[in-house]
C-alpha cells in the first residue's frame, strides 16, 4: 500500500481514477449522498436521533427486499418500513411498560432480522454484501438516477421546512403553543431519515449508513455555535470525506464503505481534538493563578 | 406601540377562563372539575405541589392535552383559535432548554415571530423590530448575536420573555420564572411584568416559590388536583388555604423558600 502511493505522481493519484465511468458515477454519487446525509446530520444530532437513526436505516432493509420482489423502486418500499419501524415503536412504547430505548433495540433488530431472511428466501439478484456493506464502485446508471431524486427530495423539503425543523429540534413546545404541527414536522423529519437511509444504503451500506447521518453533524457541532454554518460544514465534511473516501478505496483497494466512514471519523477526531472552542486540547487561556 | 398584544385577542374581560375542567391520563386524573376566571391586566399566581396539576394546566391552556370534560376560554375563544391569534406564550424553566443548541439570541426571539410569518418563515422589516424592541425591552440588545449558551441563567429567561414579547402573545405562561436569576434579572422581569398587567396581558406564574407570590401577584390560584381557592392574594393568601394546598405542610412556610417536592406522598 506504501509502495502503491510512493510509486504514483499526485496527478496520477487526483486523474487516473476518473479516466474510468465507473469512478466518476461513484465520485458523484457519493459526494451527492455525502452531501444530504450531511444537511440531515445536524439535526439528528440536535434532536437527539442517533439511535433512532440507527434504527430506521437497519429497518429500511426488509422494505428494501420487498420492493425489488415486487419491482417497485427501493424508496418506496424504504420509505414504508423505515417510517414504520417508527410507528411501531411509538406503539409498543405506549402500550406497554418497556423503555424507550429498548424497544427502538427490540424493534430495529426485529426487521433487520426479517431482511436478512428475506434476502435469502426471496430468489432476487439483490447482492446481500451489497445491501450490507454498499457498492459505490459498481453502481448503476439507474440506480445514479434514483439517488439524484432522493436527493432532491431530501433537499428540498429539508430548505423548505429548515426554520420549523430548527424551532422543532430547539424547542417543540413553542412550535406546537403558537400552532406549528409538531406531529407532521415529526413524520416529516423521519421520512426524509428513510429516505436518505436509502440513498446512503447505495454508497456504504445498511451497517454503517448511520454514521453518514450522525458523524458529519457531530463534527460540525464541536466547530460553530451559529445553525447555519453548522450545516454548511456538515454538508462540506461529509462530501469531501466521501470523495477522499472513494479515491483511498480505489487507490489500495480496501473496502469503500469502511473507508469513507472511516474518514468521516477521522475528521471528527480532528474536530474532537482541535475545534478552537470545544475541542479537549483547545489553547488554556486566563489559565495563570 | 411596536409590542402592543395582537388586536383580535384584545380588551377581553377574562384573559383565561376554565370551566369545570377535567384531564386525565389513560384513567389516571390529573384534574378535575377545575373552574376559574382570571381577569385580562392581572398577574396570577399558580400554587401547587409537585403533580398537582400545575403543568396539565398550563398544557391545556396550551392546547397540548384535549380536556376530557370542560371548557377553557382564552380571551374568550376557544384554544386553537386563539393558537392560531399567537395569544398564549409559555416562558420554560432554564432546564428545559438545550443551551448547547448552535442558535444566537436574536433567533430564539425571532422565533417569536414565526406563527405570524409566512411558510418559509422569512423575516419581514416589522419582524426584525418586533425582535429589536422586544430584546431591548428585557435589556439583552447587545447581547443579541451571542449563542443562547453564552448568557447567564437570568438572561436566558429574559431571553424567553422577549420571545414571549416578540409574540405579542396576550396571555403568558411562564413556569418557576424566579428560580435561579440574579437580582438584575428579577428586578427587570418585575418591572415587566407590572407593565404587561398596564398592557392587559394575562400572566400566569406557576412556582413554588411563595415569598414571590405574596409580593407581586394580584390573584393567586391555589390547586391540588382540582381549584382548591382562587382569587385576590390578600385574602386567598391564608395559612389555612395553604395548608389545604400544601396537604399538612406548616403555615410558616410564608417566611421562608418553600420547598413542595419533600411532601409528595
Amino acid at each position: 500500500m506504501i509502495d502503491t502511493f510512493s510509486s504514483i505522481s499526485p496527478l496520477t493519484f487526483l486523474f487516473e481514477p476518473i479516466t474510468h465511468e465507473f469512478m466518476r458515477r461513484a465520485l458523484m454519487v457519493s459526494a451527492l449522498v455525502g452531501g444530504v446525509c450531511g444537511l440531515l446530520s445536524c439535526y439528528m444530532t440536535l434532536k437527539g436521533w442517533a439511535l433512532m437513526g440507527d434504527a430506521v436505516s437497519h429497518a429500511v432493509m426488509p422494505g428494501v427486499v420487498v420492493a425489488y420482489a415486487l419491482g417497485l423502486p427501493f424508496s418506496i418500499g424504504a420509505f414504508v418500513f423505515g417510517v414504520g419501524s417508527v410507528a411501531l415503536i411509538g406503539f409498543v412504547k405506549q402500550k406497554s411498560r418497556i423503555k424507550e430505548d429498548t424497544v427502538i433495540g427490540l424493534v430495529f433488530t426485529g426487521f433487520f432480522a426479517l431482511g436478512l431472511v428475506l434476502v435469502s428466501k426471496i430468489k432476487s439478484n439483490i447482492d446481500l454484501m451489497h445491501i450490507l456493506f454498499g457498492s459505490p464502485l459498481g453502481i448503476s446508471q439507474e440506480d445514479v438516477e434514483h439517488t439524484l431524486i432522493i436527493s432532491a427530495v431530501v433537499v428540498a423539503i429539508l430548505l423548505l421546512f429548515r426554520r420549523d425543523l430548527m424551532l422543532y429540534c430547539f424547542d417543540a413546545t413553542h412550535a406546537r403553543s403558537i400552532g406549528i404541527n409538531t406531529g407532521v414536522l415529526h413524520y416529516l423529519l423521519l421520512s426524509v431519515l428513510s429516505l436518505s437511509a436509502v440513498a446512503g444504503l447505495q454508497t456504504v451500506g445498511i451497517i454503517l449508513v448511520v454514521a453518514m447521518l450522525i458523524t458529519p453533524g457531530a463534527t460540525a457541532y464541536l466547530l460553530t455555535d451559529r445553525f447555519d454554518r453548522m450545516t454548511y460544514l456538515a454538508i462540506t465534511s461529509s462530501a469531501i470525506s466521501s470523495v477522499v473516501g472513494v479515491y483511498i478505496s480505489y487507490w489500495t483497494d480496501i473496502e469503500t464503505g469502511g473507508s469513507i466512514v472511516l474518514v468521516q471519523t477521522l475528521i471528527f477526531l480532528v474536530a474532537f481534538l482541535f475545534a478552537p472552542r470545544y475541542g479537549i486540547l483547545k489553547p488554556q487561556r486566563n489559565h495563570h493563578i | 406601540m411596536n409590542d402592543a398584544v395582537n388586536d383580535s385577542n384584545q380588551l377581553q374581560p377574562f384573559g383565561i377562563e376554565a370551566n369545570e375542567l377535567c384531564v386525565d391520563y389513560n384513567g389516571t386524573v390529573a384534574l378535575y372539575n377545575a373552574s376559574l376566571k382570571l381577569k385580562s391586566g392581572s398577574i396570577c399566581g399558580l400554587v401547587g405541589m409537585n403533580g398537582a396539576g400545575k403543568s396539565t394546566f398550563f398544557k391545556a391552556l396550551m392546547g397540548f392535552i384535549r380536556p376530557s370534560r370542560g371548557t377553557i376560554r382564552i380571551n374568550g375563544l376557544e384554544v386553537s383559535k386563539a393558537q392560531r391569534d399567537q395569544a398564549v406564550a409559555y416562558v420554560p424553566q432554564n432546564e428545559g432548554i438545550d443551551c448547547s443548541f448552535p442558535i444566537s439570541v436574536w433567533e430564539v426571539v425571532m422565533m417569536g415571530r414565526y406563527g405570524s410569518m409566512n411558510f418559509l418563515r422569512i423575516p419581514r422589516e416589522s419582524d426584525r423590530k418586533a425582535v429589536w424592541h422586544a430584546l431591548e425591552r428585557v435589556e439583552l440588545l447587545e447581547h443579541r448575536n451571542k449563542p443562547i449558551g453564552f448568557l447567564s441563567g437570568g438572561q436566558r429567561k429574559r431571553a424567553f420573555l422577549a420571545r414571549a414579547i416578540a409574540q405579542r402573545a396576550s396571555v403568558l405562561l411562564l413556569d418557576e420564572p424566579f428560580s435561579g436569576v440574579d437580582v438584575r434579572t428579577e428586578k427587570l422581569m418585575s418591572e415587566l411584568f407590572l407593565q404587561f398587567r398596564q398592557e392587559g396581558r394575562t400572566i400566569l406564574i406557576s412556582t413554588h416559590d411563595l415569598n414571590h407570590v405574596r409580593d407581586f401577584c394580584d390573584l393567586v390560584v391555589l390547586i391540588n388536583k382540582t381549584v382548591l381557592a382562587y382569587g385576590k392574594t390578600s385574602e386567598i393568601f391564608t395559612s389555612e388555604n395553604l395548608t389545604l394546598t400544601f396537604g399538612g405542610l406548616p403555615p410558616d412556610v410564608l417566611s421562608g423558600p418553600a420547598t413542595a417536592e419533600g411532601f409528595i406522598e
